[in-house]
């Protein structure tokens, strides 16, 4: 699932998937990632994986890293 | 009744240094009470009242009325779309709500533009507490409240640091806050950070910003008028001046509220960080007036930019992020007030963050062999805080004064 995160980042930014390689790292502190970008995402992930996830529900804290995202994600699945 | 208040002392919040040595008296049981894992809420409501009242007394009686009044009425608007959203989540009911719930405070700015003085349904505050009501009806209709209790409600709209001024909590994070009672290593963590604030706030609020304040800008701005109805390099001075003044005043204030906070145990966001080294626009907003700029960017731009893209208002994305950057920030513009030196900052800083955008596209493209040095990170810095200093001087009204002599 990770690879496939950086992948629908990586169209989000119009970045390199590469640049997301580092699934821990913090992709809005680093300024990988603005908010309008943001919103792509989280309409790819909507249409990826069939999960709803409305923008007040997304606390940054809690979406930070690719390997966080994967875990909402599987959480969003099992709800 | 309202002649005996009138006639009390009045005490703005952390105005001088004699308030905070009655408001840690006043929080010091609290204090006590959180470090032996105990939150005293009664008497938090009673200290809160008390300061509350010593704001709003005196001659501020008015004030007062307006905002029992204020408070009343969102948490009627609020509490019954909960109950609504229970059962329903029609659009257009949850778009009339938040238009009652910012009634108030469009009334409140646009009446001193339309006939010449201030409303009397404003008090002090009242456009940090609009954010926090409208903020909690529009979560609430994302299914993200999941619980609204009105008496927490209340203390949230009204929680004594912060409302004057902000920083603007949200109610899901502050009613998380005061559900619980951190334990003992990490109060006692918080009272070190609250200290370490206090003292900086002190720092900004009433030695660094004395001289911005009540020396050098004032002096610089009779200079500048003195010179006529143009402009000059006392202008310039001006600019400068106060956009140090707001920082120190506002980042000061803002200090002295997240400390007292965490004094009390909730930990009211931050406001301010080091905002005036930004490398470019979209991260000074990330530093500056955080709290406001990252409603605006929840609330409004990622609202916005979520529904447009999925009902394809727009095209080409670009497009989209331009608009939505304008919209954001003329709203905001319009938040301050309904004046033309407000909305035109409001209008600079869209315009900044769609330039922003398309130069970071330019660069992308064209200038792949540019490396990011020292050198280039300075310039950034250095033309991005000259473009901040000269859109404040829009917004300090000080222009309007020079040209138009009005206020």
């Amino acid at each position: 699932m990770q690879e496939k995160i950086e992948q629908l980042l990586a169209d989000a930014t119009g970045r390199d998937a590469s640049d997301f390689s580092d699934t821990s790292e913090d992709i809005f502190a680093n300024g990988l990632i603005d908010s309008m970008a943001t919103v792509s995402f989280l309409l790819s992930l909507q249409d990826e994986y069939g999960i709803q996830v409305p923008v007040s529900e997304f606390d940054r804290s809690q979406w930070s890293t690719v390997d966080k995202i994967a875990e909402r994600v599987k959480e969003l699945q099992n709800d | 009744m309202v002649n005996w208040i009138s006639s009390l002392p009045n005490m703005s919040a952390y105005g001088t240094p004699t308030y905070f040595i009655y408001l840690l008296i006043a929080i010091l049981p609290l204090g006590i009470g959180l470090y032996f894992g105990k939150r005293f809420s009664w008497y938090e409501a009673l200290i809160s009242l008390v300061f509350l009242f010593l704001m709003f007394d005196g001659s501020n009686t008015t004030q007062m009325l307006s905002l029992i009044v204020y408070v009343i009425y969102q948490t009627c608007l609020v509490m019954w779309y909960y109950h609504y959203r229970q059962q329903k989540n029609a659009s257009g009911v949850f778009y009339l709500l938040v238009f009652l719930s910012l009634l108030p405070i469009i009334i409140v700015k646009f009446t001193p533009a339309m006939v010449g003085h201030n409303s009397l349904l404003g008090f002090l505050g009242i456009s940090y507490l609009t954010f926090r009501a409208a903020g909690t009806i529009i979560e609430t209709r994302d299914g993200a409240v999941k619980e609204l209790n009105w008496w927490k409600f209340i203390r949230f709209m009204v929680f004594m640091p912060t409302i004057t001024s902000g920083p603007i909590d949200r109610y899901r994070r502050f009613s998380k806050d005061y559900r619980q009672v951190p334990s003992r290593e990490k109060y006692l963590q918080l009272v070190e950070k609250g200290i370490k604030y206090l003292f900086i706030g002190f720092l900004y609020k009433f030695i660094i910003d004395y001289f911005f304040a009540q020396r050098w800008l004032p002096f610089a701005e009779r200079m500048a008028l003195s010179q006529g109805h143009h402009l000059s390099w006392w202008v310039v001075a001006v600019a400068y001046l106060y956009s140090c003044d707001l920082y120190f005043d506002f980042a000061g204030y803002s200090l002295f509220a997240v400390a007292i906070s965490y004094f009390m145990g909730v930990e009211t966001p931050m406001n301010f960080n080091l905002p005036f080294l930004s490398k470019n626009i979209k991260e000074f907003w990330n530093r500056w007036h955080m709290s406001l700029s990252f409603w605006f960017r929840d609330y409004i731009f990622m609202r916005f930019v979520f529904t447009a893209t999925k009902k394809h208002w727009f095209k080409n994305r670009n497009v989209l992020s331009s608009v939505a950057y304008m919209i954001n920030m003329i709203t905001m513009g319009f938040w301050h007030g309904v004046t033309w030196y407000y909305i035109l900052y409001g209008c600079l800083h869209g315009l900044a963050l769609v330039v922003d955008d398309a130069w970071l596209r330019y660069k992308r493209k064209n200038l792949k062999g540019l490396k990011s040095t020292a050198l280039t990170q300075n310039v950034a810095r250095f033309i991005t805080f000259n473009f901040v200093v000269f859109s404040f001087l829009i917004f300090s009204g000080f222009l309007n004064t020079l040209f138009f002599g009005g206020h």
